[in-house]
């Protein structure tokens, strides 16, 4: 009983340093609140980097176009994120997701563009093309990445060795079935998956769907809530003080509303919405038309992709076991574990990921080129690890890892609209990565 | 605390809960364990003691599921069985509790003690379920034990080991394997460990007792199992031996019968 965890009771002021018993409200509440800590450190240090920006660029960093920009460029990254934290949480690395994505994208591109229009005679613009794309696509990467999970699993090959190889092969692939053509156009709903407009179609919800689907967020957030705190009563746990809970449900609410808020204050392009008035007789007022955007597809399937592996990673056996063999692979095993079959497992999804995220990157390119997905590993671990995600393993979450995401977008945006170079740009980049995860590890050190 | 007689000693035409038949296990070229014979009764304790090498834990481990022998019998309730995996044995009622613990340190208690064997509410694990079975289980344990949403890392070492036995008797076990229980406890620590075993024990549970402290092994056995270089020196009854003669076996791989009264003097040496 000797160390002190965060759960404990807050030692007696005798013992404490005076700046430990300024401190102890503080750390108490949070205690009640039973909010991730380190989640809540990595939001400060977002808002810093958000306002700095704001500042340094006289007030465009924070305008609704420049943050619905960020919302579309960090969602590609994020949603293969999620399924890096397995990887790396199961002691695992995948290095090959960018060249998996090209690879990916290229074939998805070809499907549509000449497979299926052409090859099989079905024409271009077919309603199912984009679904059947995606869908083959999806199964695609599952397979391919469920083949370097195997050689990793069950042939007892470094992951790093395994994805460093898949890095080369797919990448090889791509250059030489592309023979550096470019596949494109994209077919026009696929296009709308990547958050673009084609004449007036919009890749985004619009005005009301968004604000529907926020308050279907706040309301599943309260039911969440709800339920369970009924359950921990039932078996007579300790429940957050009711205070507690209603400011999390608050915020967490506020902070949905503010996102669908901020996404339907950007007003579609002017020609765009002149021609969506023309077509729907709808006058144009003289101070010119705004008619809301609303919140990116590219950002609706960020958010469905981490509902999904949140709920793979906490509430099903698979997600405990990734963590169990991240915390320790020996007793995984001893405990009757399929600790092979689990690894393939996040594998297989990781290469899902990464085709999900060629969709939205070949859709907003509107073509697959030979490059797609160059260096995107890079940023995909950067994410994860900057989210939280420790390399010892059993470490991670995947909101951490959507927020670290963010802010890497956010360093890279906010220096794009201060006209800092490319290359100064990663050196910034860089330097971020390495203090944001040495800075963790001290904090970490320190609870212990 | 030799007064146990009061536990009833097996009858001997009882079927042993546990019998393993001729194991042998190899490293590579190093014959870990040879050819061992060895059974446990139900609602009894044998200690299985030897030096370091000797090979006890890798039978252990046979019996466990960690490391299926190479050759050899297993038969449980006079069935014989094949144990390939951690799983086979668990299906079976034999439980380990391992001197490493086997914890999975950066989960909480209650998804240690429910690792692979999850509850499940529709599509969902149930951790509520899972943390009221804890809190009773470890509770009978360890009535001081409340990080239930910890991380197992920042517990005590008697909490870990608290974690790592709940674990073990949760599932109704009809065999557990004890390796090592008190190496890393205080002395409190290991008064509870001793008071559970005589629990378990009048509850009808077998237990092989896997220890270097001979004194453990005397307060808490019935038989005692010593092993030299991977062979079974002996099986002997704690009441027919002293503490110097199994010292004899476990030094110098004799059986007290073989041992001169000149090699037991030199014991003290």
């Amino acid at each position: 009983m000797g160390v002190s965890v965060p759960t404990e009771t807050v030692p007696e002021s005798g013992t404490q340093s005076r700046i430990g018993a300024v401190r102890a409200p503080l750390t108490n509440a949070l205690r009640l609140l039973e909010v991730d800590t380190r989640l809540l450190g990595m939001l400060g240090a977002l808002l810093i980097i958000w306002f700095g920006f704001n500042i340094l660029s006289g007030g465009t960093f924070l305008s609704p176009r420049n943050l619905w920009n960020l919302s579309v460029q960090s969602a590609s990254i994020g949603i293969m994120a999620t399924g890096m934290v397995l990887i790396i949480v199961s002691r695992n690395i995948d290095l090959s997701v960018g060249s998996m994505l090209g690879f990916l994208g290229y074939t998805m591109a070809m499907i549509q563009a000449v497979w299926i229009p052409n090859d099989l005679g079905f024409g271009h613009e077919q309603p199912l093309t984009w679904i059947i794309t995606l869908i083959l696509g999806i199964a695609l990467g599952a397979l391919v990445g469920g083949l370097q999970g195997f050689v990793v699993a069950y042939g007892g090959v470094p992951s790093f060795i395994v994805t460093l190889g898949g890095l080369l092969v797919w990448r090889g692939l791509i250059f030489r079935y592309a023979q550096g053509q470019t596949i494109a156009p994209m077919e026009s709903t696929f296009q709308m998956l990547g958050g673009g407009t084609v004449g007036t179609r919009v890749g985004a919800l619009g005005e009301w769907p968004s604000w529907t689907l926020g308050i279907v967020l706040c309301v599943a957030i309260v039911f969440l809530q709800i339920t369970s705190r009924r359950r921990r009563r039932k078996y007579g746990f300790p429940v957050r003080p009711l205070w507690a809970e209603g400011l999390v449900g608050a915020v967490s609410s506020a902070a949905v509303l503010g996102v669908v808020w901020v996404a339907n204050s950007y007003p579609l392009p002017v020609n765009v919405a002149i021609q969506y008035a023309e077509e729907h007789g709808i006058p144009v007022p003289v101070g010119g038309l705004f008619i809301p955007t609303g919140i990116a597809f590219p950002v609706v399937i960020m958010l469905i992709v981490t509902l999904v592996v949140t709920f793979l990673a906490t509430r099903r056996r698979f997600g405990r076991y990734v963590y169990a063999i991240g915390g320790n692979p020996d007793a995984a095993a001893l405990a009757g574990i399929n600790v092979r079959r689990t690894i393939m497992l996040t594998f297989a999804l990781m290469g899902s990921l990464a085709a999900i995220s060629a969709a939205v990157q070949t859709a907003r390119l509107n073509a697959a080129v030979t490059n797609l997905g160059v260096q995107n590993e890079l940023d995909v671990i950067s994410a994860a690890v900057i989210g939280g995600t420790s390399f010892s393993g059993g470490i991670g979450t995947v909101p951490g890892a959507i927020l670290g995401a963010v802010v890497m977008q956010s360093l890279r945006s906010g220096m794009v609209l201060l006209l800092v170079d490319s290359p100064t740009q990663d050196i910034v980049v860089g330097v971020v990565l390495v203090v944001a995860v040495g800075l963790d590890t001290f904090v970490r050190r320190g609870v212990r | 605390m030799l007064t146990q007689s009061s536990t009833p000693t097996p009858a001997p035409q009882r079927v042993p809960l546990v019998e393993m038949r001729n194991i042998n296990v190899s490293f590579g070229g190093v014959r870990a364990v040879r050819d061992v014979t060895i059974d446990l009764y139900a609602g009894e304790v044998v200690g299985l003691v030897g030096g370091n090498g000797a090979g006890k834990s890798t039978l252990m481990r046979t019996l466990s599921g960690a490391r299926p022998p190479d050759s050899g019998q297993i038969f449980v309730n006079g069935q014989a069985v094949t144990i390939g995996n951690p799983r086979d044995a668990k299906a079976l009622g034999i439980e380990t509790i391992y001197q490493t613990l086997a914890l999975a340190d950066n989960l909480d208690a209650p998804a240690n003690v429910f690792l692979g064997r999850e509850v499940t509410g529709g599509a969902t694990l149930d951790d509520s379920a899972m943390e009221s079975a804890t809190r009773k289980v470890i509770g009978r344990l360890n009535p001081n034990f409340k990080n239930f949403k910890t991380p197992v890392l920042r517990l005590s070492g008697g909490q870990r080991q608290a974690v790592a036995i709940a674990r073990a008797i949760e599932f109704n076990a009809r065999a557990l394997i004890m390796d090592e229980p008190t190496a890393a406890l205080g002395p409190a620590e290991t008064a509870q460990v001793h008071a559970l075993v005589k629990q378990l024990k009048s509850e009808g549970i077998g237990i092989f007792l896997v220890s270097h402290d001979i004194h453990d092994v005397f307060d808490l056995s019935e038989r005692i199992s010593v092993m030299y270089h991977g062979r079974l020196v002996g099986t002997v009854k704690k009441e027919d031996v002293t503490v110097d003669e199994i010292l004899g076996m476990i030094i110098l791989g004799k059986p007290p019968t073989k041992l001169t009264s000149e090699e037991l003097s030199q014991l003290h040496g």
